[in-house]
């Protein structure tokens, strides 16, 4: 049976996201044409998965869109790659790679993500009762770790 | 009673959503409930609250009446023949599960069910449990282009006499509407059964059961104004008797011992355990609720204005509409450009405006459209131009945002 492929180290490190210049985007959004702009842009700023990565096995259950997770821990750090089909739902990985690329399993398992979200004015979507699976994604995120 | 003060009496349709208003356009998936009906079923709770079927004292008396009262009301709303024909469920699905597992002693391997492509995840699975216990064989009817039952496809597969034939009469993802009663008269006269699913029909149409002369029709009283928890199997009596019950248990039973059980006549014999008695008198109160309007003057202003929601998306560009034919009824069906549901939905509910998106729970209809899924924006007796209005401006501004 052939190895399902995976990213390299390298594609988990070429990802860059300088939270000084991403969060106040949205902190200072001041309604939700603003706020839902940024969070699509920040989502196409992303590197989109290579389709051999779109797979079952990577697939965040939870999502009305679909959303692939994959997690790599390079010494004490742990590094995020994330995609979707729906621009919204790619824009909130985003975010959550922002909050969590390149930290500790310590500083990751003390990220208080509804106190993030609700700081970036996107209160309550992180419900589970949203079907953009962002809850999903946050819970595979902490487990991963 | 006018629409006006009838769109009046649904207190959560008054709110708005972070300065918007906010705009209802998923009565399909759920309608929203008037006064009456949250006012009968708390009158029932305060004062006739008891168990039915079991008169020993006046609450219990009052509590029965009450509900049978229902079954009688129900008789005449969709023109059934005797009461015996209409057994409470908790939905359409529950309907459905009634009908396709009381039937498993009559199918045989080998025998043909028939069913609609456009039909609901609950008017297919219960058919492919039923072919696994059976043995008999699933076969989807096609659909044309514009989303209709294909009948040159459609008698094709009837020359093989299949033993069962299940429709919609409304398409839930579409709004599409089967000719049903041409429909059932054909399966009728190649010796099918034939099971109606009604859920999206039965609170915009007027439904009679003798005049469309099928076996089984299934619909839910929550997408008709009454309450969840509760839907409606009507059987005609010479086929719905020979169901074997699904549910057993009290209240389905003559008597009772280790040796014995003599089940109990309909309804009863179909009705086990307490049934969700104050959602019950709900449903009486939202059919009480529909009939204050002619039913043929609530279809012709729900078809004005599906008709304008139709016209307002093909106007717009970059609109697909899918299946969206006249004559339709309740939904539309649409995609932005290439941008995904989810996205437009998310957009949308931004501006206060609630639709559905997804698959709809009819992932065969989704298929053979080769689409992931679509929005679905559907209306109801509140429903006003207004909301359309509103909803086609908010359309207007996820467009600018997406595509810019």
């Amino acid at each position: 049976m052939s190895q399902v492929p995976k990213p390299t180290t390298e594609d988990f490190l070429t990802l860059e996201l300088n939270r000084a210049n991403i969060l106040p985007l949205f902190e200072n959004a001041n309604n939700w044409q603003e706020r839902y702009r940024q969070i699509m842009l920040l989502g196409k700023s992303i590197p989109k998965l290579d389709n051999a990565f779109k797979v079952e096995s990577a697939q965040v259950k939870g999502c009305e869109s679909s959303a692939w997770l994959y997690h790599q821990q390079i010494e004490d750090k742990h590094y995020f790659l994330g995609d979707s089909d729906a621009r919204i739902v790619k824009g909130l990985i985003g975010l959550l790679l922002v909050g969590c690329n390149g930290k500790t399993g310590t500083e990751i398992a003390a990220f208080d993500i509804d106190k993030y979200f609700d700081k970036l004015g996107l209160t309550g979507q992180l419900s589970p009762s949203r079907t953009n699976g962002l809850f999903a994604l946050a819970k595979a995120m902490k487990a991963a770790v | 009673m006018d629409f006006t003060q009838l769109s009046a009496q649904f207190p959560t349709l008054e709110q708005t959503l972070e300065g918007y208003p906010l705009c209802y356009l998923d009565t399909a998936a759920t309608s929203q409930k008037p006064k009456q009906v949250l006012a009968a079923m708390t009158r029932y709770y305060e004062n006739d609250n008891a168990n039915v079927h079991r008169a020993a004292h006046q609450l219990s008396s009052r509590a029965t009446t009450l509900y049978e009262a229902v079954r009688d009301n129900l008789l005449g709303f969709i023109h059934a023949k005797q009461r015996e024909e209409i057994i409470f469920t908790h939905g359409t699905t529950e309907s459905i599960n009634l009908v396709a597992y009381g039937l498993t002693q009559q199918i045989n391997a080998g025998d043909i069910i028939l069913i609609d492509t456009s039909a609901h995840h609950a008017n297919i699975v219960p058919w492919q449990e039923l072919a696994k216990r059976t043995g008999a064989i699933i076969k989807p009817i096609s659909l044309t282009s514009e989303c209709c039952i294909d009948e040159t496809a459609y008698d094709v597969l009837l020359q093989e006499k299949p033993a069962i034939v299940a429709l919609n009469h409304v398409s839930n993802a579409l709004g599409t509407l089967n000719p049903i009663k041409h429909l059932v008269a054909r399966a009728k006269h190649a010796g099918a059964l034939t099971l109606v699913d009604g859920a999206q029909a039965i609170a915009h149409l007027e439904v009679n059961v003798q005049a469309i002369d099928c076996d089984f029709y299934v619909f839910s009283a929550h997408k008709m104004y009454g309450p969840t928890g509760v839907g409606i199997l009507y059987g005609r009596f010479e086929i719905l008797d020979t169901l074997i019950p699904l549910m057993t248990g009290g209240e389905m039973i003559t008597s009772v011992s280790f040796d014995t059980t003599q089940f109990n006549t309909l309804p009863n014999r179909l009705e086990a355990g307490t049934p969700p008695i104050a959602e019950v008198i709900g449903l009486g109160a939202a059919i009480d609720f529909i009939c204050q309007l002619p039913r043929v003057d609530i279809a012709k202003r729900e078809a004005e204005l599906l008709h304008y929601l139709q016209i307002q998306l093909k106007q717009m560009g970059n609109i697909t509409l899918y299946g969206a034919n006249d004559g339709n009824i309740g939904s539309v069906a649409f995609n932005l450009a290439d941008e995904h549901h989810q996205d437009v939905a998310i957009l949308l509910d931004q501006q206060g405006v609630a639709i559905r998106a997804g698959h709809h729970c009819a992932m065969p209809l989704m298929q053979s459209l080769g689409l992931k899924g679509c929005c679905r924006a559907s209306i109801g007796i509140y429903t006003c131009k207004d909301d359309i209005n509103r909803f086609i401006k908010a359309l207007e501004s996820v467009k600018e945002l997406l595509l810019g």
